[in-house]
C-alpha cells in the first residue's frame, strides 16, 4: 500500500467522523410541549405570535427584551424572552422559528428568531400586487408627489 | 382583444431569439459531435464549419435576448412583467443592470453570455480541441436556453420566459379596479395600462454597488469552470488522456481568479449591505459558491503535478469534473427552494425543479459513466512519489482541500435530504473543523514551495528553509503573544487552534514572500504560484484576526436601560436605543444620533450618527439607511454604513426604528405663506421667518446641477423665553420636489417648506405629542479586515500572473 492511500483513508476516515459528530450536533423541531420537555436543550420551536396576549418592548427602555407569548399549532402556549431588538416583520409574519431553550424559570430564553411567510415569492407578488392595485385605485398621484 | 399603450414589438423579437438560440444551440452540439466522430477530415471540416455558423448565430441571439430585455427595462415598459417586477421608474441607471440578475431568467441569461464569449474564445484558440469541447459548451447553451424558453409541451412548461406580459403573468387578476364592471371575471379594461403607473422595483437590498458587479463576476466564474470540464471530457472522448492539460491549465487558473474573486465580491456585498455583521455566513448561497471554487484548487495543482511528474491525472479528471458538477448542484440547490427553511436568502421557487434535476444529472451522468469506463485506461505511474518531492504534499494538499470542500457541501445540503434542524451554532460548526483544514493548508503552501518535484535533497531544503522558518516563528509569537487575540466563547481548545492557525498563516505568508527571492531570485513574471500563495495566507490571516477580534460597541450600558428585566442574569445587550439629540457612551466614544433626512424619490431613510471619541480627537459621521415599508415590504430593510480605517472598520447598523404605528403622527401641518420677516404662532410660541435662501448647490445625494434648494431660517420663541432656530430645506428636482422638515425636539414641532416663489415661502408647521425620535443600533468593530481584502486582491494578480506565463509556454512550445 502506498503512503499516499494511507494518508486518503485517513483523511477520509477523518471526514466520515466530522459528518457523523456533525449529526450528532443536529437538532430538533420542536411544538411547544416537547421543547418543555427537554429545559435546557437547544431546539427550534415552531410556533406563532399570540396576539391576544401582552407583547412587551420598549426601546427606549430596553432595546434588548422582547417578551411575548408564543403559541403552537396544536393550541399549547409558552411565555417567550429574547434579548434583541423586536424582529421588524414581527407583527406581520404568520410564522416564527424560535431558536433557543426552555428553561427552568418556566419561559423559553430565544437566542434568535426567525419570521416567517409561507412563501417569500408567494409573498413578493401579494405585496406588488397590492401596489398594484393601490396604484390603480389613486390613478396618477403617485411618483410626483413625495 | 387590444390593448391601447402597449409595445409589443419587443417582446415578439426576444421571442423569436429565445427560439433561434434553442434551435441553433442544438444544430451546434450535434454538428460539433459529428466533427469529433467523424473519421474523415472532409467531414470534420464540414461539420465544424456548420457547427461555427449555428454558435455564432446561437451568440448573436443571446446577445440580442439580452439587449431587448435592457431596452424593455431601460424604458420603463411595465406592461413586461419583467421590468415591472424587477424595476421602477426611480431605479437609477447604475442599477438596471442589477434587475437582470434579481429575476431567475436575467441571471441565466447572463451565465449563457459568459459561455457564448468564452465559446467565441475557444473557437479562435482551442485549433484540435474545438470540436470536442465546444460540443459540451454547446450543450450547455441548449440546456440554459431551456431555462428562459417559456415554451409548453403538452401541458408541461419548459423555462421561464423573461418576455412575459404582465397581463399574462397572473399578477393582475385579483385587481377588480383593473378589469371591466369591476369584476375579475371579465377580461382586463383595454386601457389598463393606464393604470400601471410604476414598477415594483429592485429589492432595496441589491441596490448597492457591489451588486452591480459581484453577480457578473461570479456568473463568469461558474461560466468558466465548464471550460476545464470540456476539456476533461474531451480528453476521455477522445482518449488522447493527457494532451488536453496544456491548455486547460489557464483555464482553469482563469475560472479560479475569477470564480475566487467573484465569491468574495459577494462577500464585500454581504459585509456593505446586509446586517448580520461579518462578510461570510456560512449560508447555503455562500457554501454553494466556494464548494467548485475549493475543488477547482485542487484540480490546479493535479494539474501541476501531472505536467511535472505525470502523477495524478486521474484525480485531476475528477476534481475538473466535479467542479463543474458542483456549480450545476449550487444552481439546483440554491434555486430549487428545497433549502428554504435553513438560508437566510430568499429562495423562489418557480416551478422549475424537474428542469433543474434534469440540467444537473444530464451533465453528472454521462460524465461520470465516461470516467469509469476510461478510468483504466487513463495512464498512471506505479512508482510511489517521494516524500521529499513537491508533488507528494502537494497533492495532499489538494485532497485535504477537496475534502473540505465535501464536507461544507454535505453540511449544507444535509437539511435539504433528511428532516434535522442545524445545530445551535451554525457557524461555529463549519469554523471547529475549517480551522484545521487553515493550519494544513497554511504549512503546505509555506514549505512545498521549497522542495522540488519528483525528489529534493535534505541539504538544500534545510539550508533554503532555514530563515523564513525562523523569521516567521518570531513574526507569529509576537502576534500571538501581543495580538491580545482572546476569543472565549467556544473555550481554550479553540482558541488555541486560531492561535495555531494564525501562526501557520503568518509561515505561510514569510514562506512564500521569501520564496520569490530565494527560490525564484525575484523574477516575478515566474512567481505567480508564490504571489498568489501570499495572498491566501493574507486571506487565512484576516479572516482570523477579523473574526477573532470583533469586538461589538453597542453594549448596553446606558443610562436609559437599567432594567433588563426578568432574565437580567443575561449578558447586557448587544443594541442601544439613541434618542435624537443625546449622546450615548459606546465603547471610548459619545454617539450621537443628530438628524436623519430622505432619500429625494425612496421611502429611504439616513440616519446621521456623530461618533466622537472621549480619549482623542477622533470624530467622524456615520450615515447607516433603511428602507422602511418599501413597495409593500412592510418592515425595516437596513443598510449598514462603516468608516474606514488602516487597521480596522467601525460599523453599524440601524436594527429597529420606533414603530410606525403606535407613533403614528394624527396631527397635520398647518400652512401659512410667509415673506422674512413674517411670524406665525402655535400653541407655546411663535415663529419668525429670518431668512430664505435659494442656493443652487447643496451637499446631498442626488443633488444635481439644475436643482434647486431653498433654506428657511426660522427662529422658534417659546413663550417659557427660550429660542430655537430651525432650517427646513426644500429641494425642487426637474422631475421631482421634496421638502425635508426640521424639528424642534423640546417644542414637539415639525417644520417644512411647502413652496417658494419670488421670496414668498408657504411655511407648514405641525405640532405632535409623538415627536420623541430615537433609533436603535448596533455597532462592531472590525480589526484588519483589510488583511483580507488586500490578500483577495494579491491572490487574484498572482494567479493572472501564473495564467499568463502558462499561455505565454503553451505557445512557445508549438513553435
Amino acid at each position: 500500500m502506498k503512503k499516499i492511500h494511507i494518508i486518503l483513508l485517513v483523511l477520509i476516515a477523518g471526514a466520515i467522523a466530522v459528518l457523523i459528530s456533525f449529526l450528532q450536533t443536529t437538532t430538533t423541531y420542536d411544538t411547544v410541549q416537547t421543547a418543555m420537555e427537554k429545559p435546557g436543550k437547544f431546539v427550534h420551536l415552531m410556533a406563532r405570535w399570540d396576539k391576544a396576549q401582552p407583547m412587551e418592548y420598549d426601546a427606549l427602555k430596553n432595546p434588548n427584551y422582547l417578551s411575548f407569548t408564543a403559541v403552537d399549532t396544536l393550541g399549547k402556549s409558552v411565555k417567550v424572552v429574547y434579548h434583541n431588538p423586536k424582529p421588524e416583520n414581527f407583527e406581520i409574519s404568520e410564522r416564527l422559528v424560535l431558536k433557543g431553550k426552555y428553561t427552568a424559570e418556566g419561559y423559553f430564553d430565544c437566542s434568535s428568531i426567525q419570521t416567517k411567510c409561507p412563501s417569500k415569492y408567494k409573498d413578493d407578488m401579494k405585496a406588488a400586487q397590492k401596489n398594484a392595485q393601490h396604484n390603480a385605485a389613486t390613478g396618477s398621484a403617485n411618483t410626483e408627489t413625495k | 382583444m387590444d390593448y391601447y399603450g402597449e409595445h409589443l414589438l419587443p417582446g415578439q423579437l426576444g421571442q423569436f431569439f429565445i427560439i433561434l438560440s434553442l434551435v441553433a444551440s442544438l444544430v451546434a452540439t450535434f454538428a460539433y459531435f459529428k466533427a469529433t466522430q467523424s473519421e474523415f477530415d472532409a467531414d470534420k471540416g464540414y461539420w465544424k464549419k456548420l457547427a461555427r455558423y449555428a454558435f455564432i448565430t446561437e451568440a448573436v441571439s443571446v446577445f440580442a435576448i439580452f439587449s431587448i430585455l435592457f431596452y424593455i427595462i431601460y424604458n420603463h415598459l411595465f406592461e413586461y412583467k419583467y421590468a415591472w417586477q424587477h424595476s421602477s421608474l426611480s431605479l437609477e441607471f447604475k442599477y438596471m443592470l442589477s434587475c437582470f440578475w434579481e429575476g431567475q431568467e436575467g441571471s441565466f441569461l447572463l451565465w449563457s453570455i459568459w459561455h457564448c464569449i468564452l465559446g467565441l474564445v475557444l473557437i479562435k484558440t482551442a485549433k484540435t480541441w474545438e470540436a470536442p469541447v465546444m460540443t459540451v459548451v454547446s450543450f450547455a447553451q441548449f440546456c440554459l436556453a431551456t431555462m428562459i424558453a417559456g415554451i409548453y409541451i403538452f401541458n408541461w412548461k419548459m423555462g421561464s420566459n423573461p418576455f412575459i406580459l404582465l397581463r399574462d403573468s397572473g399578477v393582475l387578476d385579483g385587481a377588480p379596479a383593473l378589469h371591466m364592471n369591476f369584476d375579475v371575471n371579465q377580461p382586463l379594461k383595454q386601457d389598463y395600462m393606464l393604470s400601471i403607473k410604476d414598477g415594483n422595483d429592485l429589492n432595496p437590498l441589491l441596490q448597492n454597488y457591489w451588486m452591480v458587479i459581484h453577480p457578473p463576476v461570479l456568473f463568469l466564474g461558474f461560466a468558466a469552470t465548464i471550460v476545464p470540464f470540456a476539456f476533461a471530457i474531451a480528453g476521455l472522448w477522445t482518449k488522447k488522456f493527457g494532451e488536453w492539460t496544456k491548455p486547460a491549465l489557464p483555464w482553469s487558473l482563469f475560472a479560479t481568479a475569477i470564480l475566487g474573486v467573484g465569491i468574495m465580491m459577494g462577500a464585500a456585498w454581504a459585509y456593505e449591505s446586509l446586517t448580520f455583521g461579518g462578510y461570510w455566513a456560512w449560508d447555503p448561497v455562500e457554501n454553494a459558491s466556494l464548494v467548485p471554487w475549493l475543488i477547482l484548487v485542487s484540480g490546479v495543482h493535479t494539474l501541476l503535478i501531472y505536467k511535472h511528474s505525470g502523477h495524478s491525472l486521474r484525480s485531476t479528471y475528477l476534481f475538473l469534473i466535479l467542479s463543474f458538477i458542483f456549480v450545476l448542484y449550487s444552481t439546483f440547490l440554491t434555486r430549487s427552494g428545497i433549502l428554504g427553511e435553513t438560508s437566510v436568502h430568499a429562495f423562489t421557487d418557480l416551478g422549475m425543479n424537474f428542469q433543474l434535476t434534469a440540467f444537473l444529472l444530464i451533465f453528472t451522468l454521462p460524465a461520470f459513466v465516461l470516467f469509469i469506463k476510461r478510468y483504466k485506461a487513463i495512464p498512471a505511474i506505479r512508482k510511489e512519489e517521494n516524500t521529499s518531492s513537491r508533488e507528494f504534499w502537494m497533492f495532499i494538499g489538494a485532497l485535504v482541500f477537496f475534502l473540505s470542500a465535501l464536507l461544507i457541501i454535505g453540511k449544507t445540503s444535509l437539511p435539504a435530504f433528511i428532516k434535522v434542524a442545524p445545530p445551535e451554532d451554525m457557524e461555529f460548526s463549519y469554523n471547529q473543523i475549517q480551522v484545521f483544514v487553515a493550519i494544513i493548508v497554511a504549512v503546505l503552501t509555506g514549505f512545498s514551495q521549497y522542495l522540488k518535484y519528483k525528489e529534493t535533497s535534505r541539504g538544500f531544503f534545510r539550508e533554503k528553509m532555514l530563515w523564513p522558518a525562523i523569521i516567521s516563528v518570531v513574526a507569529a509569537s509576537l502576534v500571538v503573544g501581543f495580538g491580545h487575540i482572546n476569543y472565549q466563547k467556544h473555550g481554550p481548545m479553540f482558541l488555541g487552534a486560531i492561535w495555531l492557525a494564525t501562526a501557520c498563516s503568518i509561515y505561510a505568508v514569510i514562506a512564500n514572500a521569501a520564496y520569490i527571492w530565494l527560490g525564484l531570485k525575484g523574477k516575478l513574471n515566474l512567481s505567480g504560484g508564490s504571489i498568489a500563495h501570499v495572498g491566501f495566507g493574507l486571506v487565512l490571516l484576516g479572516i482570523l484576526l477579523s473574526s477573532s477580534k470583533k469586538e461589538i460597541l453597542s453594549h448596553n450600558t446606558s443610562g436609559i436601560a437599567i432594567d433588563f428585566g426578568p432574565g437580567s442574569d443575561q449578558k447586557p445587550g448587544e443594541n442601544l436605543t439613541l434618542v435624537k439629540g443625546v449622546p450615548m457612551k459606546m465603547g471610548k466614544f459619545d454617539v450621537t444620533y443628530l438628524k436623519d433626512s430622505a432619500h429625494p424619490k425612496k421611502q429611504q431613510w439616513y440616519y446621521k450618527v456623530h461618533f466622537k471619541s472621549r480619549t482623542d480627537s477622533e470624530e467622524f459621521t456615520l450615515w447607516p439607511n433603511a428602507f422602511v415599508n418599501y413597495k409593500g415590504n412592510e418592515g425595516l430593510m437596513a443598510n449598514p454604513d462603516s468608516r474606514h480605517y488602516f487597521d480596522h472598520d467601525v460599523f453599524t447598523y440601524i436594527s429597529a426604528l420606533p414603530n410606525p404605528e403606535k407613533n403614528k403622527d394624527t396631527a397635520t401641518f398647518r400652512n401659512k405663506p410667509m415673506k422674512e420677516g413674517d411670524s406665525l404662532f402655535y400653541s407655546r410660541g411663535y415663529v419668525i421667518l429670518e431668512k430664505l435662501v435659494s442656493k443652487d448647490n447643496i451637499p446631498f445625494e442626488g443633488f444635481k446641477p439644475g436643482d434647486k434648494a431653498t433654506v428657511a431660517t426660522l427662529k422658534i420663541h417659546s413663550f417659557n423665553n427660550t429660542s430655537y432656530t430651525a432650517e427646513p430645506l426644500l429641494i425642487e428636482k426637474q422631475d421631482a420636489r421634496f421638502s425635508q422638515p426640521d424639528t424642534v425636539m423640546s417644542e414637539s414641532i415639525i417644520l417644512q417648506v411647502n413652496n417658494a416663489e419670488a421670496g414668498i415661502a408657504n411655511i407648514g408647521i405641525k405640532e405632535s405629542g409623538t415627536v420623541l425620535e430615537y433609533v436603535t443600533l448596533k455597532a462592531y468593530k472590525f480589526p484588519f479586515i483589510n488583511i483580507l481584502w488586500a490578500g483577495i486582491i494579491i491572490t487574484a494578480i498572482g494567479i493572472f500572473i501564473s495564467m499568463i506565463r502558462r499561455i505565454q509556454l503553451n505557445r512557445s512550445s508549438k513553435e
